[in-house]
């Protein structure tokens, strides 16, 4: 008894080891400074390319096709169609397809199988896999059934490999989230499994599928290495009109204009960075928005 | 009106259900004193208690596993026909176990199994061609936690007959129906469209058990449904069990020995023995009698101290 009389009289200011330490500001001063660093360089990037770009990001930019001879009047409208097209066609690839397996793993498969297991494993390894031997993987395909390895269709292969273990990982984990009692609930009204996931889970789900999904197209969309890999064009004057199309993409047409010795082009290829940067930025508030306004806290 | 008159004329109620003459004795109509007074629920249970029950289902024998987890043993009890059975005891003694199995509901736990025998109506469920949707479709379930859908009021009704391919001639009508049965539909009727995560505890567990007799089960399971509940809640979804016990059988499990006192005709308790070899802990039947007994007159001394208040 007399000890705790002796805690509660001892004064209550800062000790050695308090919140106004020297440890603890040290420490706390780290941080930020850790934090400043990136947001310092990713702001540095964002003014360069800004500067440089401001002048050709015009309408220009968006009507004209890349010209060799005359940079001042280089566009970059086959490179944002050919990026549309391409990113459409890996998501009606990769949505159904990864929508679909993470279902099943997660609603069907019974965890204590041994290829369970395995797919389990491995699913998490293809998600850690470069990007650049999903290109690889594709190019063997594509040539094995005589599938051309520059046009949308093979590109969109080799993008929606790549993204279908993220769309896999976040669909699974957005079914995951939804309460077993709602599927319980389901089921002891005599509903089938099946009817349980098509009008229940998944309808839950599917905010945090919309959000997962959209953050894995918008990393295909600025993704170049499968691309060049496949051998994707760099000068493409001419809208891509269909699967079997010849096209070029936002990230390698500025990569193309970066290897080039103008300075026009090096100002062109920043006002495609601003241009790329815009889109990314747009898919991933999307993804911000779906997710604060539909997402459900049980 | 007519979609639940007709429940009634199905052959579930008939003597030719009961397996032996003797459970064939006239089972008393239920619930023909409405006003039971509370205070003391031993005092008078409001209809004659048939001397065996006429069985809905019937359980020889049973033995329920989790992969080699033996978590009930030798469970054999009949549940009887629009009658009210608590099953009650410690926690862990697998009277939740033994419920879910009712239905096949322990067959979504990976290594869940059973042994032994459980019969609805004559037809043992674990049987190879029975369906386990079939069997959820007449013996329906009450949780825990009320859970209803992230859906409107409406369709969370509506949703049972539509994926039971239900042959519905008017969906407001069962809607109506369903939630004037479970005592919800005057606090709701206005607001059908709204979400039900907008109703008090209380009322999200009135509509789980209104969408529950939606799809015109014969039995209604019930796993602690007021233990989320506050007393006012609890007392009116007693009082909704009362009533329903009129159409439908109903079988509930309760940490709660005043709710089994108040509301069951027949209650068993469960409790769970070490065994000698393993250590694990097993659940078992103990004693399975009329509720006035069980309370005023157990055969088990375990019982008695259970009851009393002396472990559990």
């Amino acid at each position: 008894m007399a000890t705790i009389g002796a805690v509660a009289t001892a004064p209550l200011r800062a000790g050695r080891a308090g919140e106004r330490s020297g440890t603890s500001i040290g420490f706390l001063v780290a941080l930020w400074a850790a934090l400043a660093f990136a947001l310092v360089c990713l702001a540095t990037l964002l003014v360069t390319a800004f500067i440089d770009g401001y002048p050709r990001l015009d309408g220009a930019l968006f009507t004209r096709y890349s010209s060799r001879v005359i940079p001042e009047t280089a566009g970059a409208r086959a490179a944002i169609l050919g990026s549309m097209m391409v990113i459409v066609t890996t998501a009606l690839m990769a949505i159904p397809l990864g929508v679909a397996a993470a279902v099943y793993l997660e609603e069907f498969a019974d965890p204590r199988r041994w290829f369970n297991k395995l797919i389990e494993v491995n699913l998490q390894n293809l998600a850690a896999v470069p990007a650049i031997v999903y290109g690889m993987l594709t190019a063997g395909f594509a040539l094995t059934v005589g599938l051309p390895r520059r046009v949308v269709l093979s590109g969109a292969i080799a993008l929606a490999l790549l993204i279908l273990p993220v769309i896999i990982i976040t669909t699974r984990e957005a079914l995951r989230s939804v309460p077993a009692e709602i599927r319980q609930g389901s089921l002891a009204l005599g509903a089938t499994p099946l009817q349980t996931v098509w009008r229940q889970t998944l309808p839950s789900a599917l905010p945090g599928v919309a959000t997962g999904t959209i953050l894995a197209l918008s990393r295909a969309l600025g993704e170049a290495a499968p691309l060049l890999l496949l051998g994707g064009l760099v000068f493409v004057t001419y809208d891509p009109n269909g699967l079997m199309s010849g096209f070029t993409t936002l990230p390698i047409q500025i990569f193309s204009w970066t290897g080039q010795p103008q300075v026009e082009f090096r100002q062109v290829a920043s006002a495609a960075i601003i241009v790329l940067l815009g889109l990314l930025l747009v898919m991933n508030a999307l993804a911000i928005v779906i997710r604060n306004r539909y997402q459900r806290h049980w | 009106m007519s979609l639940f008159s007709t429940r009634t004329a199905t052959p579930q109620t008939g003597p030719t259900m009961a397996p032996t003459p003797d459970s064939a004795a006239p089972s008393e109509p239920a619930g023909t004193g409405q006003n039971r007074p509370r205070p003391d629920p031993l005092a008078d249970q409001r209809h004659k208690l048939a001397d065996k029950p006429v069985p809905v289902i019937d359980c020889e024998n049973v033995d329920i596993y989790y992969s080699d987890f033996r978590a009930v043993s030798d469970v054999t009890m009949v549940f009887g026909v629009n009658e009210i059975t608590a099953l009650i005891g410690p926690s862990g003694c697998g009277k939740s176990t033994v419920l879910r199995s009712l239905n096949r509901m322990n067959d979504l736990i990976p290594g869940a199994r059973v042994t032994g025998c459980i019969s609805y109506h004559e037809q043992d469920i674990y049987g190879p061609d029975v369906d386990p949707i079939e069997v959820r479709r007449r013996i329906g379930m009450v949780f825990q936690k009320p859970n209803p859908f992230p859906k409107s009021i409406y369709a969370n009704i509506a949703y049972g007959p539509k994926v039971i391919g239900m042959d519905v001639k008017n969906m407001d009508d069962i809607v109506e129906e369903a939630l004037t049965r479970a005592a919800l539909w005057d606090e709701v009727k206005d607001k059908l469209k709204q979400s039900a995560y907008g109703l008090s505890g209380g009322q999200q567990q009135r509509l789980c058990i209104a969408r529950t007799i939606a799809v015109q089960p014969e039995v209604i399971l019930m796993d602690e449904p007021c233990s989320a509940l506050d007393p006012i809640a609890t007392a009116r979804i007693e009082d909704l069990m009362d009533e329903l016990r009129e159409e439908y059988t109903i079988i509930i499990v309760t940490h709660n020995m005043q709710q089994a006192a108040r509301v069951a005709d027949r209650t068993a308790f469960f409790t769970a023995r070490p065994s000698e070899d393993t250590g694990d802990r097993t659940g078992q039947l103990v004693e399975y009698d009329a509720t006035r007994k069980m309370f005023s007159n157990p055969g088990d001394q375990r019982t008695e101290d259970y009851i009393s208040g002396r472990f559990g």
